[in-house]
């Protein structure tokens, strides 16, 4: 029962702290430090099992990584190598290098200073990510510099995480007196010339097996459709990875990391999001509920002037290298401002890095201690200098903004939800049309043969919320509603209208009725699946009974017109009463008119087709 | 041999009185190829190559429809638009259609005294067709009066169908022999006011 009555504890705290936290702007990340410092230090209702908890919520980040992983596209990563290797390879660079060299200047080792150097190098992806969507800052140029230096710290935390154990000082070396750590792990197995062997093959493992083994066995349980097997397999998949990596003596952070990246570009990336998502978020709030009940707030009462000074100081330098290297890079304005003060703060890896680093012996615990505290410091400061741009710094350089705000470019991009005979259409039309086009999908073989020629189509069943939301739909300007069952896709249509207002809805629909009902439901366009096809070939079926093609043609233009303008007519009735004795009359009356309409004898001038009606044969001359 | 094309357009052929027969008698002549383009592309899908390949496949290039406010149907201004591109019926390397013949063969409502400059059309019909003529100049052809049914609308109570539509078969049937006098054609108003002045010799 202890279990149970910690995970209430725990529990308790994050339901009331996060939202609590997210609504003053702080960020959930604040909000679990917040809950673990109050119910550690403050209440002291948790404490000796904390560091027990905290290893197995280090899980969260293994897990984190793999999404990390799955979000960097290689393509992608690819076509921004100017601004990564650029922007983001001198701040990290840089500011590793001025702060190792501030540590040196206050006596620490130069391990210590590069360990630490790396450490506060490092933003808040999550603080700095979510505030700048929230404001719409993303777009800017500002922005998106910033999210490319956020990108490359994700993947610098992967070198991070391999140099950190070269940095550790004498008194707790990897020579192998620590059994715990390196215990029977491969790597000191094998002789020293054969490590690095070691390391490539694990690597090349994890690489041509997510290729050639992973993405097949997705496929596989994708075709039995059952959902909770697939959260299985992946689970199994990044457990699998971290026992294989700590076998062999390597960061399980790093294996799911490559793991992830290798699945980036499989159609079953949304998929594994979404059902990696929550475990992750839950460890992961629990890791830093465990960091924040670590904090030793005697420290903070002992030295406040010293602690607050240096994450004032640590805010101060990066923004200042961040400001400099944006200039290079030629950002003016509020651009260089938001990008400077926006990743001022140091991140959540550095708890993550420095929890790392004080069981290696790289750094001495009671350092580790005032950091920590420092970083909660720089990350609560956070939400206040963001506050200071906007208020004071922003307003400032509206002049020079105001031209900068053209280059603003939204996604514009199109969902397009159920990739079956009707929505592959759509897809093709609009791809090959240079749009940018996320598809779909609950059928593996279909998304699997889109992507094949180049579409980026996923598998999930797009009625699931989570899923839409993963594939950027706030974000893109239309919305395709092409899946084939009814009721499922007038919810569809209903969830989209009611939670991104600002998406143009397109449905197909599969009857008069249904139309109604998907307008009612907020869709913007609406098209009846069958109505063109059927209408073409009764068109030929025209012209095989010996119609002029032509006359055909016209006849097919003028029953689609009447019958469009039936729709509108019994639109109104429909919304009021259904399908009433009035609904039945006002269909009856327009079937006659469609007779009359179809008619088109000589003489018959009042009604039919009076297209090209030559004048009266009695024509006098003008 | 003149390879003649004939491109018909009449939006209500369930209604043409002359145009159908005389299209219709057009099919039976050897030599002459019929294109209904009403038919071919009922919702105006122009295939510009098709087109073209047609156009070179031939020697005389005749539209064929009614006068529709001085002018013709809409395919065959959007015929026109498409297929006789820069570079291929016109410009520096335009040179396609040079030295071919093209005629309108139009059937109008009222009578022959109304396209006159003093009729109540206030000019000829081969005046009002200027743009057509225009074009074949421009694509280097040679433009022929046009073939123009008057009163088109009381051929049928006149029982006056099977004599034009039989004037419209030998024209064409000596135009395919290369029995038609093409300098005279060039420089009358209208083919049909004195048909028989056209023709080179006597019937083969």
């Amino acid at each position: 029962m202890e279990i149970l009555s910690h995970a209430f504890v725990y529990l308790v705290a994050a339901v009331v702290a996060v939202p609590l936290a997210q609504r003053l702007g702080l960020g959930s990340v604040l909000g679990y430090l917040i809950a673990g410092v109050v119910i550690g230090p403050i209440l002291g209702i948790v404490g000796n099992e904390t560091a027990d908890l905290q290893h197995f919520a280090e899980f969260g980040v293994v897990m984190m990584l793999f999404l990390v992983g799955l979000e960097l596209r290689p393509a992608m990563l690819w076509s921004m190598r100017g601004q990564l290797i650029g922007l983001g390879g001198l701040q990290v660079t840089l500011t590793t290098a001025v702060i190792a060299a501030g540590c040196m200047a206050f006596g620490l080792s130069w391990q210590s200073g590069i360990a630490i150097g790396m450490v506060l190098a490092l933003s808040s992806t999550a603080i700095v990510l979510q505030s700048l969507n929230e404001k719409g800052w993303l777009g800017t140029v500002g922005g998106k510099s910033a999210f490319s230096v956020l990108l490359t710290q994700d993947v610098a935390v992967i070198p991070m995480l391999a140099l950190l154990p070269l940095l550790a000082v004498e008194t707790l070396s990897p020579s192998g007196d620590d059994p715990t750590a390196h215990g029977a792990m491969l790597l000191d197995l094998v002789p020293d010339w054969a490590q690095p062997l070691v390391i490539i093959a694990a690597i090349a493992t994890i690489i041509i097996g997510g290729r050639y083994l992973i993405r097949p066995m997705f496929r596989f349980i994708a075709h039995s459709r059952l959902r909770e097997v697939f959260t299985a397999a992946a689970l199994l998949l990044v457990i699998g990875i971290a026992l294989f990596m700590t076998a062999i003596g390597l960061s399980p952070a790093l294996g799911t990391f490559l793991a992830g990246v290798v699945l980036s570009d499989s159609e079953y990336r949304h998929e594994l999001e979404n059902d990696i998502e929550p475990f992750k978020g839950l460890l992961l709030g629990l890791f830093f509920l465990t960091v924040g009940a670590g904090i030793d707030f005697g420290l903070l009462f002992d030295q406040p002037i010293i602690l607050i000074g240096l994450a004032f100081g640590v805010m101060i330098i990066k923004a200042g290298i961040l400001f400099a290297i944006a200039s290079i890079f030629g950002l003016r304005g509020a651009d260089r401002l938001l990008f400077a003060v926006g990743l001022a703060q140091a991140g959540e890896f550095a708890f993550v890095l420095f929890g790392m680093a004080s069981g290696m012996g790289v750094l001495p615990v009671d350092l580790i201690g005032k950091m920590t505290l420092v970083v909660a410091l720089t990350m609560i400061l956070t939400p206040a200098a963001f506050i200071l741009y906007e208020r004071v710094l922003a307003p400032r350089m509206v002049k020079t903004n105001s031209r900068e705000a053209d280059t603003i470019e939204t996604p514009g991009s199109v969902v397009i939800a159920g990739l079956g005979r009707f929505g592959q259409i759509v897809t093709r039309l609009l791809a090959t049309n240079g749009h940018d086009v996320v598809v779909l999908d609950h059928d593996p073989e279909v998304v699997e043969n889109l992507s094949r020629v180049g579409f980026r189509a996923y598998y999930g069943d797009a009625t699931r919320p989570d899923l839409l939301h993963t594939t950027g739909i706030e974000d893109a300007r239309l919305f395709v509603a092409a899946i084939d069952n009814r009721d499922k896709l007038t919810a569809l249509v209903e969830h989209v209208a009611k939670h991104y207002p600002k998406v143009r809805i397109l449905a197909r629909a599969h009857d008069r009725h249904h139309v109604y009902e998907l307008e009612k439901a907020g869709a913007h366009c609406v098209q009846r699946e069958t109505f063109d096809s059927a209408l073409n070939l009764g068109r030929d079926a025209l012209i095989e009974l010996g119609l002029h093609p032509f006359r055909a043609e016209r006849k097919k233009q003028a029953f689609r017109a009447h019958d469009f303008e039936t729709l509108e007519k019994l639109r109104e009735r429909w919304n009021e009463h259904g399908v009433d004795k009035g609904y039945i009359d006002t269909m009856r009356s327009q079937n006659e008119t469609l007779f009359e309409l179809m008619r088109d004898e000589r003489d018959e001038k009042t009604h039919g087709d009076r297209h090209w009606t030559p004048p009266p044969c009695a024509n006098p001359d003008p | 041999m003149a390879r003649v094309l004939t491109l018909f357009a009449h939006p209500r052929q369930d209604r043409s009185e002359i145009n159908w027969p005389m299209f219709e008698a057009a099919q039976t002549v050897e030599g002459v190829t019929c294109v209904d383009l009403y038919a071919r592309y009922p919702s105006f899908e122009i295939n510009i190559a098709r087109e073209q390949s047609s156009l070179l496949d031939h020697d005389v290039i005749i539209f064929q429809h009614p006068l529709y406010w001085y002018s013709a149907p809409a395919i065959i201004k959007e015929w026109m638009d498409l297929v006789l591109e820069y570079d291929f019926a016109y410009g520096a390397e335009g040179t396609a259609l040079s030295g071919k013949v093209m005629f309108n063969a139009v059937s109008c409502g009222t009578a022959r005294s109304a396209y006159t400059v003093k009729g109540g059309h206030i000019a000829e019909l081969r005046t009002l067709l200027m743009p057509f003529e225009r074009t074949a100049d421009l694509c280097n052809m040679r433009y022929l009066a046009p073939y123009a049914t008057f009163s088109a609308g009381s051929l049928r109570a006149e029982n006056r169908v099977k004599e034009t539509v039989s004037q419209w078969h030998s024209f064409l049937t000596a135009l395919t022999q290369d029995r038609i006098d093409l300098d005279a054609a060039a420089n009358a108003l209208t083919l049909t006011d004195h048909p028989d002045s056209f023709f080179i010799g006597e019937n083969a």
